[in-house]
């Protein structure tokens, strides 16, 4: 392996045509939860540069085992290894980055007091892992295939089966939360809260090939979820004083 | 043509949706065992330096009711304004770092914490002592950025390089922790409206 220079820069701007628009009326609830005056913009600081650092201190031996992590016996689905890498926009691996997930059991249904899906509960399935990434930023859980469940947005709107994924990196700024959909899935196209997204490209970015070479025969399937975070410029013409 | 940069997209982002806390404050909603404890439950580990402060507040909808289910993190510098994990002389009780589910009942956060010390701008400048802050829940597609600055702080802000950058600066005290008799310190977010927060691009 090569010894890489942590970059010395900022980190690169959001794209924000890429992300989903804040305000986007087929997703009611974004109607009043997005501002309206414009973002005002600055360069990274030494604040949003730095950021958390979690240990593998922090994990017990279970916490990615979905599949056995809520009561030690085996949760009910079909069972499925989630892995990918997270890496930065210039392709650089990002190690030691905490990526926690969620999810809904195999039935569509939340272990959380505010469900209200008549789909049953699994007495095995808390819904919650996390993992922390290697040294090349590689990462791998395992769990159930989540079920599809209805949601009070429209009359009848259905999410495709989905994990959710909070990511951090190593400066604050590239704090991310997204969600990891499945090939294949019919429910897609009709999501209203993909359908944030504009730019087709940018949805294909979140759903997850199914990886035969990396299924574990007679146990698992394998899907694949690399995750990507704003990259730090490599410049040594960054921090200046003020005029120079 | 020409040649390809080999760039990459960053991941869009996804609301975080009505049940954030199960992966990110699972013992906060029931799903004990799995868990210790929650992360950023806790900033201190043990005595710190600096004036211990609290902040509460609550994140308000564009029709001024507060939230129930917004999870809010914070990011910051110690009492000298040294990064923990970061800075080598950080102090070592202290993890810069908060994550609050809100209160079950009326969604507002607090963070025990301690008074940052003042942190350079990149172009040698100093900043007045703040506080990061990212917001997510459900309605809100991608998360928001926003900082927490002292209203006691009136010299330090008057030198501050990005307050003084706001176009509106009535909008200022939207960024403003405000000290209450109690002592503590209160910082509610509007994410829309006529006292809209200032949110950041950075
Ligand atoms: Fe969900």
């Amino acid at each position: 392996m090569t010894e890489t220079k942590t970059p010395q820069g900022g980190f690169v701007a959001r794209d924000r045509d890429w992300h989903p628009a804040p305000f986007h009326p087929p997703y009611k609830t974004s109607v009043k939860r997005s501002p309206q005056a414009a973002l005002l913009s600055f360069p990274t600081s030494a604040s949003e540069i730095t950021g958390p650092t979690f240990g593998h201190g922090v994990l017990g031996p279970h916490d990615a085992d979905l599949i056995h992590n809520f009561t030690g016996e085996s949760a009910i689905g079909p069972r499925i290894v989630v892995y990918g890498r997270v890496q930065d926009e210039f392709g650089r691996g990002v190690g030691g980055a905490l990526v926690e997930v969620w999810q809904a059991n195999a039935g569509g249904r939340y272990r959380h007091k505010k469900e209200g899906y008549v789909a049953a509960l699994d007495a095995n399935f808390g819904g919650c892992g996390r993992v922390i990434t290697d040294a090349e930023g590689n990462y791998e859980f395992r769990t159930i295939m989540p079920g599809p469940y209805p949601w009070p947005n429209g009359m009848n709107d259905w999410r495709p089966a989905h994990i959710h994924f909070s990511v951090f990196g190593h400066g604050f700024a590239q704090r991310l939360i997204t969600q990891m959909y499945f090939e294949g899935d019919p429910l897609i196209p009709l999501c209203p809260i993909i359908g944030t997204i504009q730019n087709p490209d940018a949805v294909k970015s979140l759903i997850a090939p199914m990886d035969m070479q990396r299924t574990v025969p007679m146990d698992a399937r394998a899907y694949k979820f690399d995750i990507t975070l704003r990259g730090r410029r490599q410049t040594a013409f960054e921090t200046r004083p003020e005029g120079l | 043509m020409v040649q390809s940069l080999n760039e990459l997209k960053e991941s869009p982002s996804q609301t975080a949706g009505p049940y954030v806390h199960i992966g990110c404050t699972p013992n906060f909603c029931g799903i004990g065992g799995v868990y210790p404890e929650d992360l950023g439950a806790r900033m201190k580990t043990g005595a710190v330096q600096g004036e211990e402060i609290v902040i509460t507040g609550a994140v308000h909808d564009g029709m001024g009711m507060a939230l129930k289910d917004a999870l809010v993190e914070i990011w910051q510098a110690d009492a000298a304004g040294k990064f923990p994990g970061h800075d080598a002389d950080a102090d070592a009780n202290f993890s810069g770092f908060g994550r609050s589910p809100g209160d079950m009942e009326t969604g507002r956060f607090r963070f025990d914490t301690v008074k940052p010390g003042r942190v350079r701008w990149p172009d040698g400048r100093w900043q007045a002592p703040h506080i990061s802050v990212w917001i997510v829940a459900r309605g809100i597609n991608v998360g928001l950025q926003t900082r927490i600055y002292f209203s006691d702080e009136a010299e330090a802000n008057a030198e501050d390089p990005i307050l003084a950058r706001l176009e509106h600066q009535m909008r200022v005290p939207t960024l403003m922790a405000q000290k209450q008799d109690d002592g503590t310190y209160l910082f509610d977010v509007h994410i829309q409206g006529p006292d809209e927060t200032v949110f950041f691009d950075i």
